[in-house]
């Protein structure tokens, strides 16, 4: 069972090739199943790994067994893998709801569904910067052509912009990586936190330019304020599974933010130690705010959920910067909980604009839904759990976020403007959904009866919901668990070097 | 060697920029392509810069570190893909939208140029 941590990358990957060849290939239903079945069993193997980490701690796995710090590594640990899991269980939503049509607006969409699967795994489980770098291209490349599946002027837009932000931003990646190996002489992330705790005085500003370099990409990435004007429209325009999928990317960057930021340059790293943090802290409120006041002015549905991932992201921005395990916890919880419910928002957004004939998702009056009350009940419950109402998860996570904020300052701000979001958040819900449900114009419905695979898709999403709340107590021991190890660098970096003792290598 | 190889990398970004800043999209790809230029020479760089220093232990008496070689390889091929996908996807969007703005429509101020022509 060692080699299970490859599967998560290894199975899209083959899918992926299996889906191209001909006696697949020729016939949309083979290729739906068949994508569809391969998504189930990730969401098993993901479970097992999970399982399997939680007996024996932290696990690597040394790629064509060269060891660490000369190869590169895989390394799963209670992060990662929850992580992996909740990529696996949102695809599989977002692919059943593809399945029900809307993957034969274009060609090759299960085979870029599954590429992409691939590189958001393969982006959670690697150990190694340079490996970091090449599994987002994989997952780029593979998001630049899910974005104008179906095509249309607006996706053909929002994809020039994307396209060339990310091509920018993988280059200002590439420009910091140099730095740092050329100062470090490695980039394995365990070996790395090593070398930045015994770095000589004189590489300090080089290595501190490099690690500053990589927290832009990561908030390019992410979508954190000065860096996020590409998301609303990219959001907006992506049709609606892909929408879904988008939801978990901005959580890659916060991942690779976390993952820096707490072991590279964590509390070992000397005077370079939470150097991320002034200026992640003021970018991610900001954002919050930003996300707040953008989904109270959106014209459409969709745009007003590109909003609300907006401030999951300066929410989660701010959690990273604050620096302490109970912060990691509880922006673990609070991933998983905004990433499922944005995606479910977002194949709701499409439920509802394809009913309603030519208003789409326009917040204009429109023809009637044909199921007002399905529509209405499960719209009721997203935005319910979005705004972090109690029953549902949404409210546990607000709790946990503001249990986490302790100094004085940081309560302040913290707690000011996460209530006050979801104020506004309310209001805008409210009135999204009182326009389109109560604002119709003529009697006759927009448009047929939702297919129920899709119906199935955003129940499955949604239902993590109240799950997630009725086990909460597990779950936040799960993720306090994985943040505790997170934060035990030392214990990490000892597993993963092992015997290979550290010495000063001069370049 | 250190300064000119500085200096060249210096140069080719500066022109990276100031064509990715321009409002058409051909200048952006090339703007890019020569940022992608100067990244892998700089991440060549990164291993020190080493005459006839040899990748392959055995082989010599001076050796060069094989790892950026092999980043920069990676980075190459990664960059080219990238780069074909961003032409094919300018193209498109001169085909879609009309033309060849980055923000898909001609500001102000050159419409009434074309349309004074």
């Amino acid at each position: 069972m060692w080699h299970l941590i490859t599967a998560p990358i290894l199975l899209p990957f083959l899918t992926a090739l299996i889906i191209m060849l001909p006696p697949v290939h020729y016939s949309p239903m083979r290729r739906r199943w068949l994508s569809m079945i391969s998504s189930a069993i990730q969401l098993v193997l993901a479970v097992c790994l999970l399982l399997q980490v939680q007996q024996q701690g932290l696990m690597h796995y040394a790629v064509g067994n060269w060891q660490a710090p000369f190869g590169i590594i895989l390394v799963a640990d209670t992060l990662s893998v929850v992580m992996v899991c909740l990529t696996s269980f949102l695809a599989l939503g977002a692919i059943c709801y593809g399945s029900a049509g809307e993957d034969e607006k274009g060609s090759f969409f299960h085979p870029l569904f599954q590429f992409q699967l691939m590189g958001i795994n393969g982006a959670f489980l690697t150990g190694d910067l340079f490996n970091l770098f090449v599994f987002f291209e994989v997952l780029l490349i593979a998001s630049y052509a899910l974005l104008i599946h179906a095509g249309g002027k607006n996706k053909t837009k929002a994809a020039v912009h994307y396209v060339v932000l990310n091509l920018t931003g993988s280059a200002i990646f590439l420009f910091s990586l140099a730095v740092l190996y050329g100062t470090l002489g490695t980039l394995n992330i365990a070996d790395m936190a090593v070398k930045v705790a015994v770095l000589p005085a004189e590489d300090l500003m080089l290595v501190k330019a490099g690690g500053l370099m990589l927290m832009i990409v990561f908030a390019l990435k992410a979508a954190v304020l000065p860096l996020q004007f590409w998301l609303p429209a990219t959001y907006a325009s992506a049709s609606a599974p892909v929408a879904a999928l988008f939801a978990v990317m901005t959580k890659i960057g916060v991942y690779a933010l976390l993952r820096v930021y707490s072991t590279i340059f964590g509390e070992n790293a000397g005077p370079l130690a939470g150097m991320a943090s002034d200026w992640l802290l003021p970018a991610g409120l900001a954002t919050i705010a930003l996300g707040a006041v953008g989904a109270l002015a959106s014209q459409d549905f969709r745009k007003l959920v590109a909003n609300l991932v907006l401030v999951s992201v300066g929410t989660l921005v701010s959690l990273v910067a604050l620096q302490t395990e109970l912060s990691a916890a509880a922006a673990l919880y609070y991933t998983v909980h905004s990433t499922l419910v944005t995606a479910a928002l977002f194949l709701i957004a499409d439920l509802i604009a394809n009913q309603r004939g030519k208003a789409g998702d326009r917040l204009v009056s429109g023809r009637r839904v044909s199921q007002p009350i399905l529509l209405g009940f499960i719209f009721m419950i997203g935005a319910l759990t979005v705004a972090g109402l109690p029953p549902f998860s949404g409210f546990v996570g607000k709790l946990m976020i503001l249990q986490s904020a302790v100094e004085p300052v940081t309560r302040i701000l913290l707690w000011s403007l996460i209530l006050l979001s979801s104020l506004m958040v309310i209001v805008a819900l409210s009135r999204a959904g009182s326009i389109l449900f109560w604002r119709v114009s003529g009697t006759e419905p927009g448009g047929g009866k939702a297919p129920p695979l899709q119906v199935f898709a955003v129940i499955w999403l949604l239902l993590a919901s109240p799950l997630l709340a009725v086990f909460a107590g597990p779950l936040t021991a799960l993720s306090q668990q994985a943040a505790a190890q997170l934060y035990d660098t030392t214990t990490s970096t000892n597993s993963i070097l092992g015997q290979y003792p550290v010495q000063e290598i001069k370049p | 060697m250190e300064t000119l190889f500085a200096c060249c990398i210096g140069f080719l970004t500066a022109c990276g920029v100031f064509l990715m800043l321009r409002g058409r999209t051909f200048p952006v790809v090339l703007g890019l392509t020569m940022l992608s230029y100067a990244v892998n020479l700089f991440l060549f760089s990164s291993g020190r810069l080493t005459l006839r220093g040899a990748a392959v232990l055995g082989t010599s008496e001076q050796y060069a570190d094989p790892l950026p070689q092999a980043l920069v390889l990676t980075a190459i091929v990664i960059g080219f893909a990238m780069t074909a996908f961003l032409v094919i996807l300018a193209i498109r969007a001169r085909a879609d939208l009309g033309n060849d703005h980055v923000d898909g429509k001609l500001p102000e101020s050159e419409m009434s140029k074309k349309e004074s022509r």
